[in-house]
């Protein structure tokens, strides 16, 4: 059983702009970690840091939001790679959940097992929240899984999530690896079925200097 | 009854149980792991007290941070690589995983691995902890990437928790022209499409010009299909397919192949099979593509001007301006005859044995510009030998090339292969994202590996059909 999520408050944290790709959320080059503990240091790293590790303008780097725990972005936030480095970058800097128009696959898909829940949002309601925590650096958020709802400043906003990951957040069963471990007699039994021609395990280790053009 | 797509039917293949969040358990027939991703995943494996379930399922090498040059020997100079390599030695060895490690003919990257030791095939579940993984498509195989938690659920289980996406065929028609390549063809599916389109899509790849191709060409399409947001990219098996892995040493036997082939002929798509969504691409009218901005969908045909401002949707807008400032072009120019100062022929999208040969054609008796770096990386060590035994390093060396090991190299800049400060370089490669070949600065254009051998000649952007 994992932590149940339901109910996320915290000021938040604006990062505007289509498309911002796993390259600009942690750069390959900090990728050769063996653990993520200090991925959290590198989130957006070269846009917030210059050659010689001078602070940048940025909103990761901005005082006044400071201790937020919440993301506001636009639409197919996190395309590129499948690197897992780049929702825990973003949850490890102590974002605990991203509010946004549209979001890609692979990030989606990490977020999710890692739990942090990503919430869509229209586009219009996107620059309200984005606007709204622009001018209130301090404003508020509350948001309600199980409502769907966003509250900020008394007015309620409506996101959408699919529903297996609201199920699991709600229920505290994100944890894929339990969920998948109770099927293990099921599993063999297919992979027993599987009429795959491959010869696993029976080509024997020639490691000559063939090429296989 | 209508028919179904290959899509559905390996997904029905591997479906062991619809899970109490709604997302389907999937059998994974085959997982490829390598360096950068896993080490976490085995830690994870570790702390949850499982073991790998199905070791002989799963294939590992390194390919993203060794050093393609002489520093392959061991210890490598940078502890950071060196310490992630022994990790995935001793993970390897304790979970009985074969690893094709440096040294090995076997090594390369893992996408160019998979296909060319016949491992990967028709019908197969595939996955990586690599955003390319949908290269393995071009066999028939439903290959997509996983993060590090999945990896971890797959070593114990074998398993992957997902929804299951719509589909989308993309039917590519129409004769290519000369000069006009596979990478082309789906640079041009991305900016038609957008790069957020595939999000929630399984693409299906058909039509004449995807029937006309090799292989391996339909590799370098399938391979960028993550560039326009799907994760799972394939072509329907025909006949090259079957021809394509016979013989390679993870093959089936000679006498049992026509029963390898009828399986792999049950799960092509049907002729009538239903898809969620379909497009057209002709291709015909295509000609070499370059890109010109930060993400893939922002090309332009070579002979086109750069789009202005005022033509782009008012939410796109913005993202535009800030790729016009960061590549230093404008709207209204024309690519051809911007200089370069790096070119890049390598990467899971353009390394493999073919695009080497089409770059030679281009090199031979030719000298690279001589204020370029130029760059081969061949996709594995097996492609390397068999260019070297072809003639075709000589092509590159004599050219000026650097002819290097196999690896990802600067594709991602994770080895010491970089660009450096606002270096442009001309790359083969499947991202020109800010700061993506390993300076925060560095600027990509994406493109053919012919046009990377054009273009390195000439010392800038050159349509490739001038010169053949």
């Amino acid at each position: 059983m994992d932590t149940i999520i339901k109910e996320i408050v915290g000021r938040a944290l604006p990062l505007r702009g289509n498309d911002i790709d796993t390259d600009r959320i942690v750069p390959a080059r900090f990728l050769k970690e063996i653990t993520f503990s200090r991925m959290g240091e590198y989130a957006f790293y070269d846009e917030r840091f210059g050659d010689s590790g001078e602070k940048k303008e940025h909103p990761f780097n901005n005082p006044a939001y400071a201790g937020a725990s919440i993301l506001i972005v636009n639409k197919n936030f996190g395309c590129g790679s499948s690197r897992e480095h780049a929702p825990q970058a973003i949850k490890r800097f102590g974002i605990r959940a991203i509010i946004g128009e549209s979001f890609a696959t692979i990030f989606s898909g990490n977020s999710f097992a890692i739990g942090m829940p990503l919430l869509r949002v229209s586009a219009e309601d996107a620059e309200y929240l984005l606007k709204a925590v622009e001018e209130n650096k301090s404003a508020e958020l509350r948001i309600s899984l199980p409502d769907k709802s966003i509250t900020l400043n008394g007015r309620a906003i409506g996101f959408s999530i699919p529903e297996a990951e609201l199920n699991a957040f709600v229920t505290g069963r994100w944890d894929s690896l339990s969920l998948l471990l109770a099927n293990a007699e099921k599993a063999k039994q297919l992979e027993a079925g599987l009429k795959y021609p491959n010869r696993f395990g029976a080509v024997h280790d020639s490691g000559g200097a063939q090429a296989y053009g | 009854m209508t028919g179904e797509s290959l899509f559905e039917k390996v997904w029905k293949l591997h479906a062991v149980a619809e899970l109490p969040t709604g997302q389907t358990q999937l059998f994974i027939g085959m997982h490829l792991v390598h360096e950068v991703t896993s080490p976490q995943a085995f830690d994870m494996l570790r702390e949850s007290g499982a073991g790998v379930a199905f070791p002989k399922r799963t294939f590992a090498t390194v390919d993203h941070i060794i050093p393609t040059d002489e520093g392959r020997a061991r210890p490598f100079k940078d502890a950071m690589a060196e310490k992630m390599i022994a990790a995935l030695e001793k993970n390897a060895k304790e979970s009985n995983i074969t690893l094709f490690n440096l040294g090995d003919a076997r090594q390369g990257i893992v996408h160019v691995i998979g296909p060319e030791l016949g491992l990967t095939q028709p019908g197969m579940t595939i996955v990586c902890g690599d955003s390319h993984t949908s290269t393995h498509g071009a066999l028939g195989a439903l290959a997509f990437a996983i993060g590090t938690t999945q990896l971890r659920d797959v070593l114990a289980t074998q398993c992957v928790a997902v929804s299951k996406p719509k589909t989308r065929r993309i039917e590519i028609n129409g004769a290519m022209r000369k000069g006009v390549y596979s990478k082309d063809v789906i640079l041009a599916i991305i900016r038609k499409l957008g790069v957020g389109a595939g999000a929630g899509y399984a693409y299906e790849y058909a039509g004449s010009a995807i029937e006309g191709m090799s292989i391996e060409e339909r590799m370098t399409v399938c391979n960028m299909s993550i560039e326009g947001g799907a994760t799972v990219g394939y072509v329907s098996p025909d006949e090259k397919t079957f021809e394509y892995i016979r013989g390679r040493p993870y093959a089936p036997p000679e006498e049992s192949y026509d029963l390898a082939v009828r399986y792999w002929k049950s799960v092509a798509s049907d002729p009538d099979a239903r898809y969620d969504d379909t497009c057209t691409i002709d291709a015909a009218s295509l000609e070499p593509m370059v890109t010109w901005g930060i993400n893939p969908g922002q090309a332009v045909g070579i002979s086109e001007r750069l789009p202005p401002l005022s033509g782009f949707p008012e939410a796109e807008r913005a993202n535009a301006e800030k790729a016009y400032k960061y590549m230093g072009v404008a709207p209204g120019e024309e690519l051809a005859g911007k200089r370069i100062d790096v070119a890049f022929i390598g990467s899971c999208t353009n390394s493999r044995i073919s695009d080497l040969r089409e770059a030679a054609a281009i090199l031979s008796g030719r000298k690279v510009s001589g204020h370029v770096k130029a760059l081969a990386v061949p996709g594995s060590s097996s492609v390397k030998a068999l260019a070297e035994r072809e003639g075709i390093d000589r092509i590159f060396k004599e050219a000026g090339f650097e002819w290097r090991s196999a690896g990802c190299s600067m594709c991602l800049g994770m080895n010491p292969d970089k660009l450096v400060g606002t270096q442009l370089c001309a790359s083969s490669s499947n991202r020109n994202y800010i700061g993506r070949q390993g300076s925060p600065t560095g600027r990509t254009m994406l493109m053919s590996p012919a046009m990377v051998a054009a273009a390195a000649i000439e010392g800038k952007v050159t349509d490739v059909r001038d010169m053949e």
